[in-house]
């Protein structure tokens, strides 16, 4: 009954995405078409993502997940995640690089096919953030991999990520 | 046979610690840390942490009865002391941990592996008398299960989904899983040595970063430590917006691993819903306080944000708008059949563990245990304010979400009285610049945190030691797991949805 109702409501509001004056809306509009324009010239119409979290204190994984809820859904700019780094474009990774964590991190890249961008999302990725100087960690994932990308912020809100991953397939392009 | 007012007699007796606030720490001899051993074994009081300072370790032990609270500590001269992990299993990693860090050894210990070293670091034992060293990886001897047809299946830590590192090895005959191992350690960023010497303003930041998504309830406990080592009482006002803070965070939370359960169930269109709920609970926090994750803006002494009549609005808006949404999920979740299916019955962790882990939180609450930090031992304003502790019996993935969303709907309401009641005046007081100890027990999405701080003379970090929930609860969801199937596993992890950051920090 209730799922009924559900359904009901989904067919006469519309989509949740369009229905409430969302600030963010121009910007993601923006950034659809400039992905679509980018995307179909160097990858065809998808990228496809690995996240791997080097050490990061989980907030950057909120806001990563947070691009597949309905109000981000990042699966309409053919970006997507990809469980496999052997099916993965690029490269997401947060945390300062954890020492515990820098074989796994070097094994994931070197099970990721090339062409393959690595992306530094947040403040800690960039250079280890407030976690700079401790005996446990590497200091930036460009400590451990050549970084192509850095997303600041503590951490990056989804809005932010998407720039970023825009302004990647902006340099592929180019680069290619 | 139960005793527990031998435990706090036992105590009367001892030389207390100076300055430490607002419960006592007692220092004990060896003989004497040895009888309060023989006496928790047949006690039931909840070991509640357990951590290490230059040549000391400490225990801090509750009563539930009376919530009486106490620190215990022994000096290790020798580099050693009786292990504790004997009579509370919750010790075992706690041990494991201060023997990596501090390099002080637990007699007796009933597990002696390393835990966070992974032999990475430069250092051996990084915060006792740090020894240099040729990184390499260090063997590990994971516990085994023998028997006909039982294999192996290695997981992680490097995950399917986007979520924090850990390695899971399980041994599974055929679909059933006999045995689950954790072994964590993977996100040890060395938290504890980076606070040291820090003022309290700048060791807040990493307090705010020891577990992301419980950035408010860390802060908090960190502010509530520093606060009581110093001797001050952060103003009223700033009591309230902490409180309002917190329970934003438990609901965004909350949703989120509704959600997340349901879509491991194969219910992907739960996930979708609860994470609208959940983004609109993230840009309220935005609007009002100027951070999805409201980050930093509980600091020792108040908080760094203020309410006023627009942005109390947005908040009363966001309640009355989620609150049916809310309440159509909760039909839908109960009217499902394929769904009940898979949760009810489902890693069921007994409540005997639960009491002898001390476990908090959601996994606690849905298998009878009755604890809330914000009733006991309570702390303001909460005590000012109506609200239920919810509790489930069964211990299964569906209790735990029962408890989940009789959680959300108490912190709907409190977040409402909140707004409604929230008292004039100052947001934050200076802290003054003066040695002390304090402890403080703060109750989290995930539930209780500890958080025990020691100041200098100028005031500053001598040590810290935040004790996450999610210590006492990842060992639970090995027992959790044993004779469901291996598809189960997600289901019951997403339920349990324990920290890696917290826990390795």
């Amino acid at each position: 009954m209730s799922l009924l109702r559900l359904l009901a409501r989904a067919l006469l509001k519309g989509p949740i995405t369009e229905a409430p004056p969302d600030p963010d809306r121009a910007a993601l509009a923006d950034l659809a078409q400039r992905v679509a324009e980018t995307a179909r010239g160097r990858l065809g119409r998808s990228l496809v993502i690995r996240e791997v979290d080097a050490g990061s204190c989980n907030g950057c994984e909120l806001e990563i997940h947070a691009l597949g809820n309905p109000l981000y859904d990042i699966d309409r700019f053919g970006i997507r995640f990809a469980a496999s780094p052997r099916h993965a474009d690029v490269l997401l990774v947060t945390g300062p690089v954890a020492l515990n964590m820098a074989e796994a991190l070097k094994r994931t890249y070197d099970a990721t096919p090339a062409p393959k961008w690595v992306v530094a999302a947040g403040d800690c990725a960039k250079d280890g953030g407030c976690f700079a100087g401790s005996y446990a960690v590497a200091g930036g994932v460009s400590a451990i991999l050549p970084v192509d990308l850095v997303i600041p912020g503590c951490p990056p809100t989804p809005t932010a990520l998407l720039s970023g991953l825009v302004a990647l397939l902006d340099q592929a392009a180019r680069r290619g | 046979m139960t005793n527990t007012t031998v435990l706090l007699d036992f105590f009367r007796y001892r030389p207390s610690a100076p300055n430490h606030r607002p419960w006592p720490r007692y220092r004990l001899e060896e003989a004497d840390w040895r009888t309060m051993i023989d006496i928790v074994a047949v006690s039931d009081w909840d070991l509640l942490g357990l951590w290490a300072t230059a040549g000391e370790v400490h225990a801090a032990l509750r009563e539930s009865e009376n919530a009486a609270v106490v620190v215990a500590s022994l000096a290790c001269p020798m580099g050693r002391y009786p292990a504790l992990s004997g009579v509370r299993p919750g010790a075992i990693r706690l041990e494991r941990m201060i023997r990596d860090l501090w390099g002080l050894e637990a007699e007796g210990a009933a597990d002696q592996r390393p835990w966070l070293d992974h032999g990475r670091w430069p250092v051996a034992t990084p915060l006792g008398v740090a020894a240099p060293r040729q990184p390499e990886r260090l063997p590990y001897a994971f516990q085994t299960a023998e028997g006909d047809g039982i294999h192996q299946i290695p997981v992680g830590p490097v995950h399917a989904g986007i979520i924090e590192p850990g390695h899971f090895r399980f041994h599974a005959n055929g679909e059933t899983v006999v045995r689950l191992e954790e072994r964590l350690g993977y996100v040890h960023k060395g938290i504890e040595s980076l606070m040291a010497g820090k003022t309290p303003q700048e060791a807040a930041r990493l307090a705010g970063r020891i577990s992301g998504d419980s950035t408010v309830a860390h802060a908090l406990a960190f502010a509530r430590a520093v606060e009581a080592a110093a001797g001050i009482e952060a103003p009223p006002r700033a009591h309230w917006l902490r409180a309002l803070m917190a329970e934003l965070e438990r609901i965004a939370n909350h949703l989120g691993d509704f959600g997340a359960v349901c879509n491991d169930a194969a219910f992907v269109i739960m996930l979708a819903h609860a994470l609208a709920l959940k983004e609109g609970v993230l840009r309220a926090a935005r609007d009002v306080f100027g951070h999805r994750l409201m980050m930093d803006r509980v600091v020792p002494g108040g908080v760094t944000v203020d309410l006023d009549r627009a942005q109390a609005e947005t908040l009363r808006t966001l309640v009355r708008r989620l609150r049916p949404r809310f309440a159509e999920l909760e039909a839908l979740y109960d009217a499902t059949p394929s769904l009940l299916d898979r949760t009810v019955g489902t890693g069921v962790t007994l409540a005997s563990l639960v009491h002898r882990y001390a476990a908090g939180g959601v996994v606690g609450r849905a298998a009878g245990r009755a604890l809330d930090g914000r009733r006991m031992p309570g702390y303001p304003p909460y005590d000012d304010l109506d609200f239920q502790v919810p509790l489930e019996a069964d211990g299964d993935v569906h209790a735990r979400l029962l408890v989940r969303l009789a959680e959300i709907k108490e912190s709907l309401a409190l977040v409402e009285k909140i707004v409604d009641g929230l008292p004039a005046g100052p947001l934050i007081r200076p802290v003054p610049e003066q040695a002390g100890e304090g402890l403080a027990l703060v109750e989290g999405f995930r539930g209780e945190i500890l958080t025990w701080v020691r100041l200098d003379e100028k005031g500053r970090v001598a040590r810290c030691f935040p004790r996450d929930p999610s210590w006492f609860q990842w060992p639970l969801l090995e027992a959790a797991i044993e004779g469901n199937i291996v598809a189960d596993f997600p289901l019951c992890n997403k339920s349990f949805n324990c920290s890696y950051s917290g826990h390795d920090l």
